[in-house]
């Protein structure tokens, strides 16, 4: 072997050590950040007596109770009432007579999920539209005083949100918005739009004026070449920031403590109320939880592949 | 297809006039060149046309039609784009039949008339592929395509070229003009390199910080610089200038220079004693043991068929296209003599060209574009 005689190698590859370490490093922090998922949801398919035995069960004989405590409303009765009854109907009339209880009712789980749908995505759709025409305007037009505007959208995120919590109820109750779904829309939609307006206007900036230039001469009007060839090229962006909306909508807590109680109550407010009824109802709370993160995983999940392309998003230019 | 007559047209940007009062015209079925330096505002009067932009002042009339404040999508030009501007999320037969959309053609035309536009430009096999991923060439010839399909009044080309690598370039000017040739395309083409504009041109306006300094043929503006501006811009070696202070009667053939009479073409209009520039094109210097007009050789570039030497004369360095045969030593000296009939002689102070015997055989095509 010659002296001179070296293996070519690159200099912006990574070496082996060093994607070794790599793997390491993120398999510990996937690990950190699921092990709290992971137990949530082992938590929700326990027992009660199981969820609060110590040490900790790791195995257990899994069972549905939580998820039926979850959506329904029970009695405690006497087991010679019970024992009167018919047979139970269903899984979980039997288990709630294993513990000397009957079904009375539906919870209100089911409805108060669906509020946080129609609020979570609501408003993140009028958020996401009016962040996407919004930074249209500041990217392609002359708008007058446009930097100390776009500085005016940005400073209402300086301030912590709850920190406007009081002039808000107070509003909301003159205005007939308390523990509404549109309140809560409009709220969260005015939280979101300065975060869509800067993400968007960095995406729109970065697709090239020269392609609604061709389709305006191809005959298209502005608004038709926004929508056939601006929207298409945003999509990445919209999507991104869509994902982000929703995030912050859907796990919004303080304000939706304080102004929905009843009708347009979401889910998060709801889910710690459930260890009020009847003990510490821990399985419940986790199967509350593991539900509820549902919806994200799987907004998260279909559209990842913006996501992630979103996010390198012109930091290589084409 | 139609003629296109620009008047006065004028463009400000707050206090910078991109476009100075530019009067035009684009005959009916003519390729016409804009051809300028970056910032000289010939993309902003391509842009003023095509409706892109708006102007300050000034009239753009399309085939006879006042155009000036249409919009892009009302007055039927197609528009080639210098990085082609094809819709990254179609594919190249959506690209090329999308103005057709528009114009509500019906479904079975629009795709007869892209595969008709694909047969000309030879891109058939590719129209069913994506765009991305497309070499330079084939981008071009996409957005060549999209500007065919439409069958529109005049194309708009702004710097179509300038994204391909220098071979490819040549070989896609012969393109384009074979192109304007079978469709009489009434054609605008903006470019800063003279090759493209000199080989496909049937006229070229030279620009310059928004003025327009010379309209006329290539071969007119080579061999007739209306101005230092373009005498320099056009031609690579570009023209050699010699200074020289003098005052000459109308009618005079000799500029003195260091002692040596030099001959040019009759001078029409006296003019009184000021500073003159005297314009060599390389290709007409000779060396000359006999001249007066002496200097020392500086180098050579050697190019195969010619060679350019440059000389270093009292009034300047002279850059001379000589035969590659001939013996030149750096540090030699020689005389020079130019060819009488082809120099042409400026006004220092304004940049113009005095009138001579050089200019009674041009065509009157200038007067005839401007007015006409």
């Amino acid at each position: 072997m010659s002296a001179g005689l070296t293996t070519a190698h690159s200099v912006v590859e990574p070496g082996r050590l060093s994607k070794r370490i790599a793997t390491i490093v993120v398999v510990l922090y996937a690990v950190l950040t699921l092990l709290p998922l992971g137990w949530i949801f082992l938590t929700s398919l326990k027992s009660p007596p199981d969820s609060i035995s110590y040490p900790p069960k790791v195995v257990f004989q899994p069972t549905i109770e939580g998820y039926c405590n979850l959506f329904t409303t029970r009695s405690r009765q006497t087991a010679d009432y019970i024992k009167s009854l018919p047979p139970p109907s269903g899984s979980c009339e039997q288990i709630a007579r294993d513990r000397n209880m009957v079904v009375v009712g539906t919870s209100n789980y089911a409805p108060r999920f669906l509020n946080s749908l129609i609020i979570a995505f609501g408003s993140t759709f009028c958020a996401v539209t009016l962040g996407t025409l919004a930074a249209y305007g500041f990217s392609r037009f002359k708008v007058p005083l446009a930097d100390d505007l776009l500085f005016f959208i940005l400073s209402t995120r300086m301030m912590p949100p709850i920190a406007v919590a009081i002039p808000i109820y107070l509003m909301y109750r003159e205005l007939g918005l308390s523990d509404t779904k549109v309140g809560m829309i409009l709220l969260y939609t005015a939280v979101n739009v300065s975060l869509a307006v800067w993400l968007l206007k960095g995406f729109i900036d970065e697709i090239p004026r020269e392609y609604e230039e061709a389709a305006m001469i191809d005959g298209y009007t502005r608004l038709q070449a926004f929508r056939k060839v601006v929207l298409p090229q945003a999509a990445t962006g919209i999507a991104a920031t869509a994902i982000f909306c929703l995030i912050f909508a859907w796990n919004e807590y303080a304000f939706a403590v304080l102004l929905t109680s009843g009708e347009a109550q979401t889910a998060p407010p709801f889910i710690p109320i459930i260890i009020g009824e009847g003990g510490q109802d821990w399985p419940a709370v986790a199967a509350g939880t593991t539900l509820f993160l549902i919806p994200i995983l799987v907004f998260t999940v279909l559209l990842r592949k913006h996501l992630l392309r979103g996010i390198t998003f012109g930091a290589v230019r084409k | 297809m139609a003629e296109i007559r620009v008047e006065n047209l004028q463009k400000n940007f707050g206090d910078f006039a991109a476009v100075k009062d530019s009067s035009f015209t684009v005959e009916d079925g003519s390729f016409f060149c804009l051809l300028g330096p970056s910032g000289c505002g010939k993309t902003t009067t391509l842009r003023m046309i095509a409706g892109l932009e708006l102007p300050t002042s000034g009239v753009i009339r399309l085939g006879g039609d006042d155009v000036t404040f249409k919009r892009a999508s009302e007055r039927d030009i197609a528009f080639v784009f210098q990085l082609f501007a094809l819709y990254p999320h179609m594919n190249v037969r959506r690209n090329i039949g999308f103005p057709l959309v528009c114009q509500g053609v019906p479904r079975d035309e629009i795709r007869t008339r892209v595969e008709e536009a694909a047969r000309i430009l030879r891109i058939t096999h590719l129209l069913d592929r994506p765009v991305s991923g497309l070499s330079g060439g084939d981008r071009q010839r996409i957005a060549l395509g999209r500007a065919i399909v439409r069958r529109p009044m005049a194309f708009m080309m702004d710097e179509p070229l300038g994204a391909l690598d220098a071979e490819f370039r040549h070989v896609m000017c012969g393109e384009l003009r074979a192109l304007h040739d079978r469709l009489k395309a009434t054609t605008v083409y903006v470019t800063h390199d003279q090759l493209e504009a000199m080989s496909m041109a049937d006229t070229i306006a030279v620009m310059n910080e928004g003025v327009i300094e010379q309209l006329a043929s290539p071969r007119e503006i080579y061999d007739r610089p209306a101005s230092l501006f373009v005498a320099d811009f056009i031609g690579s070696p570009p023209m050699n200038f010699l200074a020289a202070r003098s005052s000459l009667a109308p009618g005079a053939t000799t500029l003195d220079l260091d002692g040596a009479a030099v001959a040019m073409p009759a001078l029409r209009d006296g003019v009184p004693e000021k500073d003159l520039v005297l314009g060599v094109r390389p290709e007409h210097v000779r060396l000359d043991d006999a001249s007066r007009l002496r200097g020392e050789v500086f180098g050579a570039e050697y190019l195969g068929t010619t060679q350019v030497v440059t000389i270093v004369t009292a009034r300047g360095r002279v850059r001379a296209r000589l035969a590659s045969d001939v013996k030149v030593t750096p540090g030699e000296q020689v005389g020079l003599s130019f060819r009488p009939e082809r120099l042409s002689l400026f006004d220092k102070a304004s940049g113009k060209v005095l009138r001579s015997a050089l200019h009674d055989e041009a065509p009157q095509r200038r007067r005839e574009m401007a007015h006409g």
